[in-house]
């Protein structure tokens, strides 16, 4: 129940409210909880409000990592 | 990423847990605190790569499976006597009260209406008024600011036929008392609850019960590093709180979502189904909000509740059983006709086991 999905920011449409973009459908969200919400980031919306808002730096450090752990698998498959 | 990078990085994780846990001299065991974890394990298969004295257990996550038979009775009960429109989250549809569940209310031409966001009742309250419009008021701390911003939202708007049914749970009461059990060693920390509560509120788990807890995000390599970090830690014997979900959860939480919350609830009892009354657990609404609550301006009697005493959800909800331990398990309890809301919610337990199996069963003998 507590299913949240990152969204993009794509306009602020009044000082609470916003519209985020999902696969190329915009719908409107509830910024109560992220006042400082700009637009272009992705939001985490969870039942029609954004609960936070996605660190893209650590979103990166985080895929380095996966990466670097693929590597470290991918030379057993070749024996 | 590729599926095939995804595939070896998932291969290296579990290797990896695999290498910590054979440096452990007893079997460790981890309870994944909340349901939408449950799902992403089962649905992913990750159970199949973890080694032998690693077990993973379900908590009492899952807002449905927790919620008591008599919340169910009692918003049918409201709905029949008070002729109000019930909106509600669709996970709720079809948990069985005592008699009937909302599906069944509205086969019989009761109004329910699913939504959403809580925020979609606010229109519904306008569309069906002055009829009673009565939101079912279910869900942890990543739900219950929702609901707050509704409630708040619906007041400056003058919105007069529009109530709760309060039986909102918070996360800490409980985590206390599996915390308690000497049978568990840590805890996979739920992602979005912990973007709300933040991280430092858990500091309990190694300060006063010497137990680690990890929060996770929700893919399963996300829930892989959770694991890892917390068989590092108990290993190691060096508990403590990590966050593998760094991306959207930080420290100190979000604090505006924690003010509208408080601006609207309060703390109060609440019983939970397997875990009974606990103090503190639940909330109530504040005096400024007070008009919101349907339990107090739409009255109705509902009788004491019983649960089918062959029903194990009460221990599966705590992780001292699993689902295939239940005698209904499959044959009376199907998700098609379920006696028990783990069978019934889409993230419980017993519908996990239902959909994809007894994934350790098959990988480990």
């Amino acid at each position: 129940m507590c299913l949240a999905v990152p969204m993009k920011l794509v306009e602020k449409t009044g000082e609470f409210t916003g519209k985020v973009d999902s696969g190329g459908i915009k719908r409107d969200v509830s910024l109560m909880m992220l006042p400082h919400a700009q637009v272009g980031d992705y939001v985490i919306i969870h039942a029609g409000f954004g609960i936070e808002v996605l660190d893209p730096e650590e979103a990166r450090i985080r895929l380095d990592l996966f990466r670097e752990l693929a590597e470290a698998t991918a030379h057993l498959e070749e024996i | 990423m590729t599926d095939t990078d995804q595939i070896r990085t998932a291969q290296t994780l579990a290797r990896q847990i695999r290498e910590l846990c054979d440096s452990a001299d007893r079997t460790l065991r981890f309870m994944e605190v909340c349901g939408t974890h449950t799902m992403a394990i089962a649905e992913a298969g990750l159970k199949s790569l973890l080694p032998a004295n690693l077990e993973l257990v379900s908590g009492p996550g899952c807002p449905v499976c927790v919620t008591e038979k008599i919340f169910i009775d009692h918003a049918l009960a409201i709905g029949t006597e008070h002729d109000a429109c019930l909106v509600t989250f669709g996970d709720l549809v079809r948990v069985p009260g005592s008699s009937g569940s909302l599906a069944t209310c509205r086969s019989e031409g009761g109004r329910v209406r699913v939504v959403y966001s809580p925020l979609d009742a606010i229109d519904i309250a306008l569309s069906e008024a002055p009829r009673p419009t009565v939101f079912l008021g279910v869900g942890f701390e990543t739900t219950i600011p929702t609901v707050a911003g509704t409630l708040k939202t619906a007041l400056a708007r003058g919105i007069e036929n529009l109530f709760v049914l309060c039986a909102f749970k918070t996360i800490h009461p409980p985590l206390k008392i599996l915390a308690a059990k000497k049978d568990l060693d840590g805890f996979l920390l739920p992602g979005h609850v912990s973007a709300v509560v933040g991280l430092q509120c858990y500091s309990y788990l190694p300060a006063d019960f010497g137990k680690c807890g990890v929060v996770a995000g929700f893919e399963p390599l996300d829930i892989l590093l959770g694991l890892r970090e917390l068989a590092r830690m108990a290993v190691s014997n060096s508990p403590g709180i990590g966050n593998e979900y760094a991306r959207v959860v930080r420290g100190p939480g979000n604090p505006a979502a924690r003010e509208l919350m408080g601006e609207v609830f309060d703390a109060a009892d609440a019983s939970w189904r397997g875990l009974g009354r606990i103090p503190g657990s639940g909330l109530r609404l504040r005096a400024a909000y007070s008009r919101f609550d349907a339990a107090t301006h739409l009255p109705v009697e509902v009788p004491a509740a019983e649960d089918d005493p062959r029903c194990l959800c009460a221990a599966i909800l705590t992780g001292s059983k699993t689902p295939d331990k239940c005698g209904l398990f499959g044959r009376q309890c199907t998700p098609d006709d379920p006696v028990g809301p783990c069978m019934v919610s889409s993230e419980g337990t017993c519908a996990a086991y239902y959909k994809y199996g007894d994934q350790r069963r098959s990988s480990n003998g």
